[in-house]
């Protein structure tokens, strides 16, 4: 019988030659992320419905990553993330990446990445919705709640419906002026916010294959924008490199079969396609940058496992080169490599730190930041009634602070040509 | 398990995401530590725009000011409920707060697992804009039994459907109690 990629997968970690879309099964899982937010009631529960001096499943298969509450003054934040150095020491977890210790490394999602735990072919489940980011390495990515997570922890398993699958073919060769954030804006207004639910969304095409490993994460990021269970892009040499670069241990690869039944299909022409925004207060509420070019913007903000990765600033640099930023512009690096990165990689024969100092940028420490709004002490918190361009992934109602701020979610192109005017600006302005 | 759910309804539109329901600043306080749960019941559906508060009249909230719990114990919504973030803080703080069910058209998955698998509150789905005909503060009557809800105020009686697969896990309270149940709880040897 046909799979699509995500049932093979399942299959494998049920043990199965073969799952149907909409049974469940339970899944070993191969890893499982937790973060200083949702880790320390998911060990409280663990220890509640395992015991006192129960152990986790597999030390090595257990990855603690703090990074939404890092920079504040927050002292319940700080106990939170005390706990989590508790647990890690009973457990002897050794992939805990403590704060304040040259061991932290920031947003979970890219952290993983850059850690070497992204291995095709395996099974992920993280106490965070934008798990489904590791899908861009051809795997399953899913976030789950605290309780499913306690779960994991004692047992190494879960249950899971197996999604049915819905085909995203992006076909042509990139323009300059588009990003994999323009693409998943444009399938997020086709679809809505309910337009996966509970299913699996494959990327594919010869654009998505063109793309570099952290712009296929930001496509496979913003699935959960769609309810999606989890984004993928199968494995191409790309993703070998990546992931060889970082590991040596022992991967399988998974391709749909080509007569896999799926949900639906949807074919784009990334030459006819344009950069894009999801205006307030919905992910799904799409506009061209050019239908709504000139509305005045109070913040700019270039950040998240969403847009706070190398490419993203990369992006940013070549608008932001040799020319000044009419409101405040921050710069949040996803994880300390990347803050690193800012430092040694150039553009134009100046670093990307050098160009955003000129340009009047603030530069933040590595974290989740402003994102989620945080607590109230947090970087680019969003106050009264901003209005702010964002290469984040939510602007629901309060979602970065303020509720009666609004966000428009944006590449890093147009989230840096808007810094300069002032006003939404779509990029091919500055290109 | 009881199986008639009675309590005053709390209606809300489409689209409650996770950050409405708990907003992210509130995420720091514990699960576990009695106090600080309390606060979970005062800021639930803190998020939610104040317009969007309280259908069809809105400016109604959920919890009042200076409270720590609601109400109102049944939510009455519309599509997408729970759509956002994974933080089971959101189902735990309408449990905390006194809500013992939702009635929505749709909800977002990590949503809806966390409802069931935490025995939080019981997702129901309507299987029509129940949202537009239910006011805030209507006396409302769940039948787990025959998968009804009844308006009390309006004196009508509305189908749900059935919870299916997970209903097995509703009644026993939550994933660790359905898999004691069922043996499922050894470690895996993969």
């Amino acid at each position: 019988m046909a799979q699509t990629i995500t049932q093979k997968i399942f299959a494998r970690a049920a043990n199965r030659k073969f799952v149907d879309a909409g049974e469940s099964v339970w899944l070993n899982v191969d890893v499982l992320l937790t973060h200083d937010v949702c880790g320390p009631p998911t060990f409280d529960i663990f220890k509640q419905e395992f015991g006192p001096e129960a152990k986790v499943w597999n030390p090595e298969k257990v990855v603690v990553l703090p990074d939404h509450y890092i920079f504040t003054a927050n002292e319940h934040a700080h106990r939170n993330i005390d706990l989590l150095r508790q647990f890690a020491g009973e457990q002897g977890l050794p992939n805990y990446y403590d704060v304040g210790t040259d061991r932290y490394r920031g947003v979970c999602h890219v952290a993983l990445a850059e850690e070497g735990f992204n291995l095709p072919g395996t099974v992920l489940f993280g106490t965070d919705s934008h798990t489904c980011t590791s899908g861009a390495f051809g795997m399953f990515g899913s976030g789950i709640g605290n309780t499913d997570a306690a779960f994991i922890l004692g047992t190494g398993k879960l249950w899971e419906k197996v999604p049915e699958s819905m085909k995203f073919t992006f076909e042509g060769k990139m323009p300059e002026y588009l990003t994999a954030k323009d693409l998943i804006l444009q399938i997020l207004g086709d679809i809505g916010t309910d337009g996966a639910t509970y299913r699996a969304m494959e990327f594919d095409g010869e654009a998505v294959y063109s793309l570099p490993m952290d712009e296929r994460m930001t496509l496979c990021n913003m699935a959960i924008e769609a309810g999606g269970m989890n984004g993928i892009i199968a494995v191409d040499a790309v993703t070998e490199a990546f992931v060889k670069a970082r590991t040596s241990k022992p991967y399988e690869i998974f391709q749909s079969d080509p007569d896999a039944s799926y949900h639906s299909m949807y074919r784009y022409q990334v030459e006819k396609m344009e950069p894009i925004v999801a205006m307030p207060h919905s992910p799904d509420n799409r506009a061209t940058v050019r239908s709504v070019a000139g509305t005045p913007i109070t913040k700019s903000y270039i950040g998240s496992c969403t847009g706070g990765k190398l490419t993203d600033f990369m992006l940013a640099a070549k608008i932001l080169k040799g020319r000044k930023v009419a409101v405040t512009t921050n710069i949040v690096p996803a994880t300390v490599l990347v803050a690193s990165q800012l430092d040694t990689e150039m553009y134009q024969g100046h670093t990307l730190r050098h160009i955003f100092e000129e340009a009047g940028c603030s530069i933040a420490l590595p974290s989740c930041a402003a994102c989620l709004g945080g607590p109230a002490d947090t970087v680019g918190r969003s106050v009264d009634n901003d209005v702010v361009v964002s290469t984040t992934n939510r602007n629901f109602p309060g979602r970065m602070g303020s509720k009666h701020a609004g966000v428009y979610l944006a590449s890093p192109l147009t989230a840096a040509a808007s810094a300069i005017t002032g006003k939404l600006t779509d990029p091919r302005d500055f290109l | 398990m009881e199986s008639i759910i009675q309590g005053k309804a709390y209606v809300l539109g489409k689209n409650i995401d996770t950050d409405q329901i708990i907003p992210a600043e509130h995420l720091v306080y514990s699960l576990s530590n009695p106090e600080e749960v309390k606060m979970y019941g005062k800021y639930a559906l803190s998020g939610v725009p104040p317009e969007q508060g309280g259908l069809p009249e809105g400016n109604i909230p959920f919890v009042q000011e200076g409270s720590f719990a609601s109400h109102y114990s049944i939510i009455i919504a519309g599509p997408n409920f729970g759509c956002g973030s994974s933080r089971e803080h959101a189902p735990f703080a309408l449990k905390v707060a006194g809500a013992k069910a939702i009635v929505a058209e749709s909800y977002a998955r990590i949503f809806y697992r966390n409802c069931v698998d935490g025995g939080f509150v019981i997702p129901y789905e309507a299987s029509q804009q129940l949202n537009k005909l239910i006011l805030t503060g209507d006396e409302l009557s769940i039948d787990m039994k025959a998968s009804t809800i009844t308006n009390l105020t309006q004196n009508v009686t509305y189908q749900l459907k059935p919870l299916g697969d997970v209903a097995n896990i509703v009644q026993a309270g939550g994933i660790f109690e359905y898999a004691r149940k069922n043996d499922l709880m050894a470690q895996s040897q993969a």
